[in-house]
């Protein structure tokens, strides 16, 4: 089946359009919807395939990276997503949408000391735009089935990964969740663990900074004026495709 | 009652707050012993329980996992301990009452998702600053913890315990008793009630009351004070000058009409059937055809004087400004790039030279990077092109111009309020901020100006815009609406002046939504608060409108109706406040005669600069360089020289302010503005498709080059449209589709030398406009940039002409970057190199003046510019790289580092670039027969490419040129070591260096974030 694929919309949302145009190019339908017609009715959701949260600053970001639209998903709309989850069906998160993912305690739920992790300041200070290299550590998440590594742009000011002490990092890579890591020379925030992505328990909930939708053209590779006369350069696709093509594959 | 959280970083974390603010201490000067603890807080107003203002902490205000909280209530003995352990004196900085806090918004807003509903939020800093007295703290507070025009300080303890904003207004009609003023009451009432009018200006409006027999009230005085500004009317430049130049005397009846206008205006003509404008200098920005969808629209606008007094606010609204021009072009455009060009003061500059009003350039720097891109990434736009030139000129006056390209649908490229349609505005409400910014903005600075105009700084709100764009591009595209423009400066009253002018407005001013009670009706008129838009809406059309934006939040309502009077009609309290003739405010306005002047500059030979002339113009450059080789003879070389420029800041890696800025949102990314293999070179213009479905490019690019204009404005003029234009030819543009923008950024023109300068450049954008066949399509001046140190004579900014450039091409694989790509190719030097040091970058690193100013040869450029575009087409050619600022040294150590390729270059194969006349053949220091050598390395000829092509394309390239009659020379190869080696005439080496040494020399002096330090 061609899968439907829900694009949440909400103030400040900024990458929804090259977002759904990404999953379209992967074989999908996509419908961007406003977050405000998802709390008047949860139930909505329930006809997509696949959940996107994808990149800006919703609600401006302005107590935190995704703090706002976290803190509503928390409140009014846990338990429709996580019965979305539990459909076996997909949800994605890029930068802004997986700060909304571990903020809301969708990705990784809090335990009795609250959130064990979250997505924080980059240790430089300031918002960063650059390409990183990425390798995949585990095989858990369905996003990124026959992956072992990709090149990625980054584009964030709080996307280092944090955790609340080493144990939680133990037990979260211990189960296969810490599953996209930057290579260690490229990691362009300081993270912990050099993590990049994350993905929930099931591998159905899948979460990263790095912006796939960023990189399906053969041109919108950094310096790819330096293969372009390589023989079978105009057939090449962007390393992100592959994250859309494995959602929509999953419904095939 | 008045909660206060101070939010700290968590154990074991480091204290980010202090420790930065502790070091941009030391940058200052302040002494090392200074210790800064620092924490962000929120006061909570409301009738809050503790238990519920630590559920808002821990739930939506702080987070636990990297940070940690302290609660209580204002005063609470508990507030003054730093849970870092920082000691020291508290100071708290907050924003002034009324000053948009973005933060505190949210923060009230969210606190609703937990059934908390506090009456009043602000956001506030706090700092623990030990090991000074008490005046070093208070300077330090001044300095750098605080800006005066937008926040205030208190020490020790906050001194208040609630969060008061606006007090009830009483309306009381005020009328301004013109009628019987003398010259000097007029000129006082102008400069006091800063209508920044002139007299003759004055007494026109005086002697239209004289005639109606009765006095304006204030909000009609202001009203024309908004339509006749300078920022609104272009008065000086669209207005009658008299010019005396070298090109003889003449009278402009309208000046821009008949220089830039009449440019583009005739190559239309020409271009007959292929005319590609669609609307230019008439909308908001100047409309072109794209695709047969779409059209594509370009603006470029300056916010330099709120800059000077407010970085970061200045920028982010001057930013947000110029993205609604876009949005405000026919039925609305939606942003696909930005553009951002900076001139500053050199960050060096010691704290003790910046006199009092002035705010030291690095903190001028990191506001205005940040406001630009705070907005810019937050509206998903991305920011692909820019520049940042330095000048110690600019101190006090920086320069902040931005840009912003909008694609918009064939059908929707036109507007037309109609008679009866209700007057709509959508977005923030508005506010006192930025009262008084259009009139403001035409004045000179002063050391006084920051208290006499505080309120003209904004704050922007970028999230308020970007919903308000997601909801006009659905109202646009379900038709809602016969026309939309911004608010820009001048606020309601421009935007409502200018959409009824052939009809007549009458408006309800008590309708408008307001951030606070006590606007009187001029202030609510008059402000320029941000992310509005106005609307003609019909009347049958309004319900589906107002549900669009009350489905997405998005506040809108209607304060009137443009009635077909031909008259504007304010009311307030069912009062009318003002009735003014449409006619008498748009074409009433007085047409003084300006006079210009302008000398025919002489040449003079190059000659090192007197010692004591305060080098205002001087690039802080520390290197000493070498003087001649073949005197000395020992082994010093130009490769000192070369150094040298590649590390003056003008040229310096930009990646510091580039990496800030989200470049690829929207997913068109083609040619971004770092490339290379490591994706570190200086491309010379981006390239995007703003239609990701699509293969068609847009180019954008810039020229710029102050340098010049210190020696004659018409070279500077035609060098900066050169440029802009060889930028976008070097990616791949075709230059049949290139379009330019004029941003003129000049002293006091009441001056006839400076507006003589101004019109001399104007000149020159009509001559080399109409020789390439390259149309305006857009453009904007900002005048009186001069600042005025206490006691001291006025400080003018160099003549600073921006160009902005955007081409198109058809499919984006055909595009090239600068960088090196394969070791065995050939290198070309394309274009004639001439003997022009003057305003060079050899000239600014060896602190010379004199020689000839780079000219234009306008019939080459145009032949060279169709060829190099064929061999890109044609798949001939592997890189190109423009030179500019330091000639063809630079541009070979720029492209080779960036491809991680040595090259190897011979001057013997440029043909000589001896001038004709004799006395610029001899430079300071250097022996008369390597002048030659120094010219062919680092003379700025104009249209000139450094070209890498592979050797079997060798023959068909140089056919091309031949063909063409552009001057070409292969001067050398693409080689494998990773070093520049280019030799003299002689053969003799006269660089060599090591690529990473270069590229570390060109990464580090403006790495303000210290991404490359040692």
């Amino acid at each position: 089946m061609r899968p439907n694929v829900l694009v949440l919309r909400a103030p400040g949302t900024n990458c929804d359009l090259e977002t759904s145009y990404a999953f379209e190019v992967a074989g999908a339908t996509t419908e961007r919807i406003h977050v405000n017609r998802i709390l008047e009715d949860p139930s909505i959701i329930a006809r997509f395939q696949i959940m996107c949260f994808p990149g800006g600053f919703s609600y401006g970001d302005d107590i935190a990276a995704g703090r706002v639209l976290a803190t509503k998903v928390r409140s009014r709309l846990f338990d429709a997503i996580r019965q979305f989850r539990d459909a076996g069906k997909l949800i994605l998160g890029i930068c802004n949408g997986f700060q909304i993912l571990i903020k809301s305690g969708i990705l990784v739920a809090d335990d009795e000391q609250g959130a064990p992790v979250t997505l924080t300041w980059n240790k430089s200070g300031v918002y960063t735009d650059r390409w990183t290299r990425l390798v995949v550590k585990s095989d858990k998440c369905v996003f990124l089935k026959g992956v072992e590594e990709m090149y990625l742009p980054i584009a964030h000011a709080e996307g280092k990964f944090m955790a609340r002490d080493e144990a939680v990092l133990d037990k979260l890579e211990g189960e296969g969740r810490l599953v996209l890591r930057y290579v260690h020379e490229d990691n362009p925030n300081g993270a912990m663990r050099d993590v990049a992505g994350v993905c929930d328990e099931t591998g159905h909930v899948f979460g990263l900074m790095p912006h796939p939708e960023r990189h399906i053209d053969r041109t919108q590779r950094p310096n790819w004026t330096r293969c372009q006369n390589e023989p079978g350069f105009s057939n090449k696709v962007g390393d992100g495709l592959v994250i859309f093509k494995n959602a929509v594959d999953y419904f095939a | 009652m008045l909660w206060e959280v101070d939010i700290f970083a968590a154990p074991g974390l480091p204290d980010v707050i202090g420790t930065e603010t502790a070091a941009e201490a030391a940058d200052l000067g302040f002494s090392s012993v200074l210790a800064i603890g620092g924490a962000r807080g929120y006061l909570i107003q409301g009738d809050l329980e503790r238990e519920q203002v630590e559920l808002l902490v821990s739930s939506l205000l702080s987070d636990s996992v990297v940070e940690r909280a302290t609660v209580g209530r204002v005063g609470d003995a508990e507030l003054e301990r730093s849970l870092s352990g920082a000691q020291g004196r508290i100071v708290y900085v907050l924003p002034k009452p009324g000053v948009t806090d973005v933060v505190a918004d949210a923060a009230r807003k969210s606190a609703a998702d937990y059934g908390v509903f506090p009456e009043a939020v602000r956001t506030f800093k706090k700092y623990w600053i030990d090991g000074v007295d008490d005046d070093e703290i208070k300077r330090l507070a001044r300095k750098l913890l605080s800006n005066d025009a937008i926040e205030q300080v208190a020490y020790d303890k906050l001194g208040f315990d609630s969060l008061q904003v606006g007090s009830s207004y009483k309306f009381e009609l005020t009328t301004v008793p013109i009628r019987a003023m003398n010259d000097e009451a007029l000129t006082t009432l102008s400069k006091k009630g800063q209508l920044y009018l002139s007299l003759v200006e004055m007494q026109t409006i005086k002697a239209h009351f004289c005639e109606l027999g009765r006095d304006p009230t204030d909000v009609e005085l202001e009203t024309i004070a908004q339509t006749w500004s300078e920022h609104c009317s272009h008065k000086t430049l669209a207005g009658r000058i008299a010019y005396d130049g070298p090109e003889g005397k003449f009278q402009f009846e309208n000046m821009l009409k008949e220089t830039i206008f009449a440019s583009t205006v005739k190559i239309r003509e020409e271009l007959g059937d292929d005319d590609f404008c669609v609307s230019v200098f008439s909308d908001n920005a100047g409309v072109v055809k794209f695709d047969d969808e779409y059209n594509v629209c370009f603006k470029v606008e300056t916010h330099n004087h709120p800059s000077a007094l407010e970085p970061y606010g200045g920028a982010n609204t001057g930013i947000g400004g110029v993205i609604r021009d876009p949005m405000g072009t026919g039925m609305g455009a939606k942003p696909v790039c930005n553009t951002d060009v900076f001139c500053f003061a050199p960050p060096q500059i010691d704290p003790d030279e910046v006199p009092n009003g002035v705010l030291h350039p690095r903190r001028v720097i990191k506001g205005v990077v940040a406001g630009v891109r705070d907005y810019g990434n937050r509206m998903g736009i991305p920011t692909v092109n820019g520049a940042v030139y330095f000048d110690k000129r600019y101190l006090g006056n920086p320069l902040v111009y931005c840009g912003d390209v909008g694609l918009i649908p064939v059908d929707k490229s036109f507007k037309e309020p109609k008679p009866n349609d209700l007057i709509v505005a959508m977005g923030g409400r508005t506010g006192r901020d930025g009262i008084h910014g259009a009139t403001f903005s035409s004045a000179e600075l002063t050391s006084e100006s920051e208290t006499i105009s505080g309120g003209a700084v904004q704050i922007g709100n970028a999230i308020i815009e970007k919903v308000v764009l997601d909801v006009m591009l659905e109202a646009r595209d379900r038709g809602l609406y016969d026309a939309v423009t911004d608010c820009g400066a001048g606020g309601f009253s421009s935007a409502v002046g200018e959409m009824g002018e052939d009809i007549g407005a009458e408006v309800d001013l008590n309708a408008a939504l307001l951030k606070y009670e006590g606007l009187s009706y001029s202030e609510i008129w008059i402000s320029e608060a941000q992310e509005r838009m106005v609307f003609a809406v019909p009347k049958d059309k309004w319900p589906e409108f107002k549900a669009l934006a009350d489905s997405e939040d998005v506040e809108t309502f209607v304060f009137g109706e443009f009635k077909p009077t031909g008259r504007l009609v304010l009311k307030y309290d069912g009062q009318v406040v003002a009735d003014l003739d449409m006619k008498f405010m748009h074409k009433g306005r007085p047409r003084v005669v300006r006079q210009a002047v302008y000398k025919a500059p002489e040449i003079a030979p190059v000659t090192v600069k007197p010692a004591n002339e305060e080098l205002w113009a001087q690039t802080i450059v520390s290197k000493s360089l070498g003087s001649c080789p073949c005197c000395k003879g020992d082994k010093t070389d130009a490769t000192l020289d070369l150094e040298a420029i590649l590390s003056c800041l003008n040229v310096a890696s930009k990646h510091w302010v580039i990496r800030q800025y989200d470049h690829e949102v929207q997913g068109g990314s083609v040619l971004k503005p770092l490339v290379g293999v490591a994706n570190d070179g200086p491309g010379d213009a981006a390239v995007l498709r703003p239609r990701v479905q699509s293969r068609r490019g847009l180019v954008i690019s810039n020229g710029m080059n102050p340098n010049y204009g210190d020696y004659d404005a018409y070279c500077m003029a035609a060098s900066a449209i050169d440029e802009a234009i060889r930028n976008a030819v070097a990616v791949g543009a075709n230059p049949a589709t290139i379009t330019l923008l004029d941003n003129f950024c000049w002293g006091n023109a009441e001056k006839p030398e400076v507006l003589g300068s101004l019109v001399r450049s104007a000149l020159a954008c009509y001559d080399v406009s109409i020789a390439m066949g390259t149309p305006f399509i857009s453009g904007k001046d900002s005048l009186n940039n001069e600042f005025r140190p206490e006691g001291k004579e006025p400080i003018a900014i160099p003549p600073s002409l921006l160009i902005s450039a955007m081409g198109q091409v058809d499919n984006v694989e055909t595009c090239v970057s600068m960088d090196l790509k394969e070791a065995g190719n050939a290198l070309y030097l394309v274009g004639a190199t001439k003997n022009e040091l003057g305003g060079s970058h050899l000239s600014l690193v060896r602190n010379w003046v004199g020689g000839q100013v780079p000219t234009l040869d306008v019939e080459l450029a145009k032949r060279e510019y169709n060829v190099v575009y064929r061999a890109i087409l044609d798949g001939q050619i592997r890189s190109v790289h423009d030179l500019s600022e330091g000639g063809l040294a630079v541009a070979v150590a720029e492209s080779a580092f960036s491809g991680g390729l040595g090259a190897e270059v011979s001057l013997a194969a440029i043909p000589s670039a001896k001038s004709a006349n004799d006395a610029l053949n001899t430079l300071p220091g250097i022996c008369d027969s390597q002048v030659d050598d120094f010219v062919k390395l680092f003379s700025e000829s104009n249209t000139r490419f450094l070209v890498e092509v592979p050797v079997e394309k060798t023959c068909a390239f140089e056919a091309a040129f031949a063909a063409s009659d552009v001057p070409f020379s292969q001067i050398g190869k693409v080689v494998e070591t990773p070093r520049l080696k280019i030799l003299a005439g002689d053969n003799s080496v006269i660089v060599d260096a090591d690529l990473a040494d270069l590229k570390r020399i060109w990464q580090k002096p403006f790495d303000l974030g210290g991404e490359y330090a040692e």
